[in-house]
């Protein structure tokens, strides 16, 4: 991210004016246990992913003096594409990219990660990695299981999103209104393995979605 | 003072007065809850979050009514789209049909247009003509035929009760104008929303007062009988004071009004209550705290605007 006061102002009224603004006039949020949300970093939140709407509607549940240490973790071959959209991710929207796809043996993809939860940043990530198909819970990637078994002081929040596939799904530049629902859930540690971990995750995530009267889309 | 209010909003006198007279109610309402919320706070927690947004609710109505006719049609048009929305977001929709929901939502300020201007034989036609006609063209042009009546048959409907029907009171609003010398379109709008809403918080305090008869059980299990007549009554009572002050109406064709929204405020929250029953939700949405959605909130007015608005054109308008 960017330490140039100007981008950091851009970012601010970015989140704070147009953000909240689309989400309260064109989505309207239903938050469920907003007091479950972290009050500082580090911590992470970690939610499923349908839509770009979710990364923006997460960051907008979080006071706007937290803004800073709010930072996506998002696919570095997706968002760094092309100068502008790279630059706009960085320094606007705050992701820290993460390489995709093989790893060289020895590497370690999840460093910067750990750097940034050092630092006392606030991640939001989406464990399924893609947006994958509108409304459907998709199988979970074990990154965060890691990241939770290396840093088992730092808490992790479930957090379940129904309705942002409908308002603007993969593939549609259309933005439909629609009300769309934030389940906030109990918070986790990564006390154990990697698979320990994910297994409780898994379980929060069900839990959370079973509780939603979704209604169909076909 | 209420003569330099009067003048300083432009409001007809017998609308402020009646206007003061609400807030009295909401303070004297909002210090009982406070002093029933001291004795077992737990068991008013509820009755607590409703008072509190009936502030903002009546804060927010108020203004819109003071500030000038224009900001009190783009807030009910407002009202409409937020209903809207709500209602889409609770239906099953057909992920084709997305781009056609973004029209759908263009209905809401071309026919509060019509009543801006007041344009009634356009206001009257264009949702349950045009729109009505539009929405199936469209569909089957897009030719996915899976569900097509399910889908052109809710929305249709929807708009019907979000836009067609709310739209009623832009239209009283702006009508009134001519319609009403006494309270002008302001103290029609005020009559019927008042009423309305004051109706709800009626049957409730009877029914949870006196309810022993279910009315509709498989419906709205708390909607009782002495609730619903008791409701109606009150409803009809404070009509036949209202009515003679805001409107050219006397106090027997003002209660025959009271009675009329009493009767179709009911009818149009136990059709919501159906709404929901049937897509097996609580609310219809979490807008308003302690009161549900918007829905929740304009049920009685989807019905009660139309039925009201009908009555006064046919009776009371030269």
């Amino acid at each position: 991210m960017s330490t140039n006061p100007l981008t950091r102002l851009a970012r601010f009224l970015f989140f704070a004016v147009l953000v909240r603004g689309v989400i309260l006039l064109a989505l309207g949020l239903t938050v469920r246990h907003r007091e479950r949300l972290p009050q500082d970093g580090p911590a992470i939140l970690a939610a499923n992913h349908n839509s770009h709407l979710d990364t923006l509607a997460l960051m907008s549940l979080m006071p706007l003096s937290l803004l800073p240490k709010l930072r996506p973790v998002a696919a570095a071959d997706y968002f760094l594409a092309g100068k502008l959209r790279g630059w706009f991710a960085r320094n606007i929207i705050g992701v820290i990219p993460l390489e995709r796809g093989q790893v060289r043996k020895g590497a370690r993809p999840l460093a910067v990660l750990d750097d940034a939860i050092e630092c006392g940043d606030i991640l939001v990530l989406f464990p399924e990695g893609s947006r994958g198909e509108p409304e459907a819970l998709g199988r979970f990637k074990t990154g965060i299981g890691l990241l939770a078994a290396a840093h088992p002081d730092v808490p992790i929040v479930p957090i379940y999103m129904h309705g942002f596939g409908k308002a603007l799904p993969k593939g549609s530049a259309l933005l439909v209104p629609f009300n769309c629902t934030v389940s906030v859930g109990a918070t986790l540690h990564g006390a154990g393995t990697r698979h320990e971990f994910m297994k409780a995750f898994e379980a929060h995530m069900a839990g959370l979605a079973g509780k939603e009267t979704v209604p169909a889309w076909d | 003072m209420i003569a330099t209010l009067s003048a300083a909003l432009e409001l007809p006198r017998p609308v402020v007065v009646a206007m003061l007279g609400l807030w009295a109610v909401l303070i004297a309402a909002s210090a009982l809850v406070l002093a029933l919320r001291a004795r077992d706070e737990a068991r008013y927690r509820e009755l607590t979050e409703r008072t509190a947004s009936w502030w903002w609710m009546i804060g927010a109505f108020t203004f819109a009514i003071a500030a000038n006719q224009v900001v009190a049609i783009v807030f009910l048009a407002i009202v409409s789209y937020l209903a809207l929305k709500e209602y889409l977001s609770l239906i099953p929709t057909r992920r084709i049909d997305r781009g056609l929901l973004l029209f759908a939502y263009l209905a809401v300020p071309v026919q509060y247009f019509w009543a801006a201007v007041d344009w009634y034989n356009m206001f009257i036609v264009f949702v349950p003509v045009w729109m009505f006609l539009l929405f199936p063209a469209l569909m089957a042009l897009r030719g996915d035929t899976q569900n097509f009546l399910r889908a052109v048959g809710t929305l249709s409907w929807g708009l019907m009760l979000t836009v067609f029907c709310l739209s009623h009171l832009a239209m009283l609003l702006v009508s009134g104008e001519l319609t009403n010398p006494v309270g002008g379109g302001v103290g029609l709008l005020f009559f019927v929303v008042v009423l309305a809403q004051f109706n709800d918080v009626a049957q409730y305090t009877w029914g949870k007062l006196f309810g022993r008869h279910k009315v509709t059980p498989s419906v709205s299990p708390k909607k009782t009988w002495e609730g619903l007549v008791g409701g109606v009554l009150t409803t009809t009572v404070l009509a036949a004071l209202l009515g003679p002050y805001l409107t050219p109406m006397d106090y027997l064709w003002s209660a025959l009004a009271g009675s009329i929204i009493g009767v179709s405020g009911f009818l149009g929250d136990i059709n919501i209550s159906a709404v929901k029953r049937d897509l097996g939700v609580k609310d219809s949405g979490g807008l308003i705290p302690g009161h549900g959605g918007i829905l929740d909130r304009v049920d009685s007015l989807t019905f009660a605007a139309p039925a009201f608005f009908h009555f006064f054109r046919y009776f009371f308008t030269p």
